[in-house]
C-alpha cells in the first residue's frame, strides 16, 4: 500500500514527546519486574508468561496488546491479585501486591454485576465491602452513576440494562473505590461497534477527569492507539514483551484520527508485530478439514 | 416497540398455557370417566339386581362376568328364576363421583369408624412429619451444600460419604430408627430427614459451584474477604436456585412421607389410606391420594409464585 509515504510511528511531535517527558516525570504506580507465570496442565508444564518488565506512571493510559494465548488475561489476573505469580515482582506504590484489593479495581468483559443487587447497590458495594456506611456509600454511588450517566437506572437490576450501560456500570463500581490503578480486561469486546465506540470515547472522558491510571488490555488495534498513551506488545508461547510502544498520535483524541499518518503508522508497526508472516496452526486447528462436497445444482452458482 | 410485541406474544402464550395445562389434567379424567361410565369399553364384572335363583347371590354383589353367565345357564337349565345384573368395574376402580363424594365426607362427615380420624386429621399429621422432617434436614444440609460448593476441600472431605450414604435407601433404617427414636413421630421424621438430606447436600453444592466465578472474582477485587465473600456474594447469589433446589427436594419428601409412616405405629395419610383400602373405601382411598397431590402440587405452585416476587432479578423464570 502506500506504507512507504507513512512517518515512522516512532517520530514524535514537539506536543506529543514533551508530553511525553512530563508522564515520565511523574511517580510510577505500578511496577512489573521479571514476572514470570508457569502452571501445570495434563499436557505437561506451561509458561504462560516469561520475564515481564514495564511500568505504569501515574495517570498514564496503557494498553496491553497481543495475539491469542499470550498470555495477556493472566497478566491483568495476576495484577489483580486473582491469580499467584511464579517468579518476579508486582509492585504498586512500591509495595508488592498479594492478593486482591481495592487499591486494584477491575472491569471484566463480561461485566461479572452482581445479578440480585441494583445498579446502585452494585456500586455501594465496594464501598460497603471495606467498612463504609450505608449513607456514605450511598452518596458515593449516586456520585459516580452520575458521573457514568446512569442516574436514571440506579434502582434497575443489571439484567434490564444493554451491554454498553452494564459495563458503565461495572465501571462506575471499580471507580467508586477510588483505585491506584484500572484493570480492564477487554471491557469492550463483548459490545457492538457503535456502543464500543461510544464506550471508548467516555472511558477517555472519564480517564481526563479522574485521577486514575488505566491499564487496559485488548485484541482490537484501533482500539489501543486511540485509547492509549503507551501499547505493550505481547508475544506468545510464552508471553514476552516485544516492544513498548510509545503512541505519536497527539492527545486530545477523537475518532477523526483514525486516519492520520501517525495513527497509521502505528497500526502497521503493531499489524506487524502481531500478525507476522502466518503461522502454523496449531495441531488440533490442523485436524480440521473441511471436505466440501456439492449439494446444490452444478449450475446454480451463487458467485 | 419489541416491548410491546413481546407482551402481546406472552398475552397469547399464556392463555395457551394455561389451557394445555388444564387440558393435561382434563385428558386422564376423561379417560377415568370413559372407563367408569361407558359399559362396552371395560366393565369385566357384573353387579347382581337380582339374585334370582342362585342361592348364594345377593343384590349389590361383584361377580365376574364369566361366573354370571355360568350361573345364569344353569338356573336356566333348572328352570329357576334368572338372576339379573348390570356390568360393573371392579371394587378397587370407583367411579370419579364415587371420589368426589368421597372428597366431601372425608372432610364433612365421622368416618364410619368409631376410632378412625378424619380425613383433614390424617393429614394435618403427616403434614407436620413433612414439615420437621424436611425443615431438619434443610438446616444441616442448605449450609453443608453450600460449603461444600464453595470449598473444595470441604467438598472433597464430605461428598464421597455422601454419595455413598445417599444409595443407602432410606427406609431401611426404618427398624433402627424405631429401636432409637420410638414408635411415634420421632423416626418417621428421621427417615424423611434420612430420605432428603444427602441428596440435598450433593444438588446445593452443585448448584452453588454453578456460580459464574467471574462473580466471585469481581467480589474479591471489590474488597470482599473470607466468611462475607460466602454471606454477600455466594449465597445471595445462588439464592434463586437454592429456592427451587427446595422446591424439588420438598417434592422429594413427600414421596418418602408414605414409607414412613409405615414405620413404628402407622399415622397420618398412610393410616387413613391403609385403614380405608382394609374396609375396602376405594373412593376413600382415591380421594386420600389425591389430596396428596394436590397439596404437594399446590405448595409448589404457590412458593413457584412466591419465587418470582422474592427474586425479580432471577432470569431463569423467564424462560418458563
Amino acid at each position: 500500500m502506500n506504507d512507504k509515504n507513512l512517518p515512522s510511528y516512532l517520530d514524535q511531535s514537539e506536543a506529543v514527546k514533551a508530553r511525553f517527558d512530563r508522564i515520565n516525570q511523574r511517580e510510577t504506580i505500578l511496577e512489573v519486574r521479571g514476572l514470570g507465570k508457569r502452571y501445570r496442565s495434563p499436557q505437561g508444564e506451561t509458561e504462560a508468561l516469561r520475564g515481564i518488565d514495564f511500568s505504569v506512571r501515574r495517570r498514564e493510559f496503557v494498553c496491553v496488546i497481543g495475539p491469542s494465548g499470550c498470555g495477556k488475561s493472566t497478566l491483568i489476573r495476576i495484577l489483580a491479585g486473582l491469580e499467584d505469580h511464579t517468579s518476579g515482582d508486582v509492585l504498586l506504590d512500591g509495595k508488592p501486591v498479594s492478593g486482591p484489593g481495592q487499591d486494584r479495581g477491575m472491569v471484566f468483559q463480561g461485566y461479572s454485576l452482581f445479578p440480585w443487587l441494583t445498579v446502585k447497590k452494585n456500586v455501594m458495594f465496594g464501598p460497603q465491602m471495606n467498612g463504609r456506611g450505608h449513607d456514605e456509600a450511598e452518596r458515593d454511588a449516586r456520585t459516580w452513576l452520575e458521573l457514568v450517566g446512569l442516574e436514571k437506572f440506579a434502582d434497575a437490576y443489571p439484567h434490564q440494562l444493554s451491554g454498553g450501560m452494564r459495563q458503565r456500570v461495572a465501571i462506575a463500581r471499580a471507580l467508586v473505590n477510588q483505585p491506584r490503578i484500572l484493570l480492564m480486561d477487554e471491557p469492550f469486546g463483548a459490545l457492538d461497534a457503535q456502543t464500543r465506540s461510544k464506550m471508548q470515547s467516555h472511558l477517555i472522558d472519564i480517564w481526563k477527569n479522574i485521577d486514575v491510571t488505566v491499564l487496559f488490555i485488548t485484541h482490537d488495534l484501533d482500539e489501543a492507539i486511540y485509547l492509549a498513551d503507551r501499547i505493550l506488545v505481547l508475544k506468545a508461547h510464552p508471553g514476552e514483551v516485544q516492544e513498548v510502544i510509545e503512541v505519536p498520535v497527539p492527545r486530545p483524541r477523537s475518532p477523526g484520527q483514525f486516519n492520520t499518518p501517525e495513527f497509521m503508522a502505528t497500526k502497521a508497526r503493531l499489524e506487524e508485530l502481531i500478525h507476522p508472516a502466518p503461522e502454523p496452526l496449531p495441531e488440533d486447528e490442523q485436524a480440521v478439514k473441511p471436505h466440501l462436497i456439492r449439494f446444490t445444482n452444478v449450475n446454480d452458482n451463487v458467485e | 416497540m419489541s416491548l410491546v410485541a413481546n407482551l402481546t406474544g406472552t398475552d397469547s402464550e399464556t392463555r395457551k398455557r394455561t389451557l394445555l395445562g388444564i387440558g393435561s389434567f382434563l385428558l386422564p379424567l376423561l379417560v377415568w370417566c370413559l372407563v367408569s361410565y361407558v359399559p362396552f369399553i371395560w366393565h369385566p364384572k357384573v353387579e347382581v339386581t337380582v339374585p334370582g335363583g342362585v342361592d348364594y347371590f345377593q343384590t349389590g354383589m361383584l361377580v365376574d362376568k364369566s361366573q354370571f353367565d355360568d350361573e345364569t345357564a344353569y338356573a336356566k337349565e333348572q328352570h329357576l328364576a334368572l338372576p339379573a345384573g348390570k356390568p360393573a368395574n371392579p371394587i378397587y376402580l370407583p367411579a370419579p363421583h364415587e371420589v368426589a363424594q368421597a372428597f366431601y365426607t372425608g372432610f364433612a362427615k365421622q368416618p364410619a369408624q368409631k376410632d378412625a380420624p378424619w380425613l383433614h386429621e390424617s393429614l394435618w399429621h403427616s403434614i407436620q412429619i413433612i414439615f420437621w422432617g424436611f425443615l431438619i434436614s434443610s438446616i444441616i444440609g442448605v449450609p453443608l451444600g453450600i460449603l461444600a460448593g464453595t470449598y473444595s476441600t470441604f467438598a472433597r472431605l464430605s461428598e464421597p460419604f455422601i454419595e455413598y450414604f445417599r444409595y443407602l435407601p432410606a427406609p431401611a433404617f426404618g427398624a433402627l430408627a424405631v429401636a432409637i427414636l420410638g414408635i411415634y413421630d420421632g423416626p418417621k421424621i428421621a427417615i424423611i430427614v434420612i430420605g432428603t438430606l444427602f441428596q440435598q447436600v450433593l444438588i446445593i453444592a452443585n448448584t452453588t459451584r454453578k456460580l459464574e466465578a467471574t462473580i466471585i472474582e469481581a467480589a474479591r477485587t471489590l474488597g470482599t474477604r473470607n466468611l462475607k465473600l460466602l454471606t454477600k456474594v455466594v449465597v445471595p447469589g445462588i439464592l434463586p436456585d437454592l429456592y427451587r433446589d427446595q422446591r424439588i427436594l420438598l417434592g422429594w419428601a413427600w414421596t418418602y412421607l408414605i414409607v414412613a409412616e409405615l414405620i413404628g405405629t402407622s399415622s397420618g395419610i398412610t393410616f387413613y389410606i391403609t385403614q380405608q383400602a382394609r374396609y375396602q373405601h376405594f373412593d376413600n382411598v382415591y380421594a386420600a391420594i389425591m389430596i396428596i397431590g394436590i397439596i404437594g402440587f399446590g405448595t409448589d405452585l404457590i412458593l413457584a409464585r412466591f419465587g418470582r416476587r422474592l427474586f425479580p432479578w432471577d432470569r431463569a423464570q423467564d424462560r418458563r
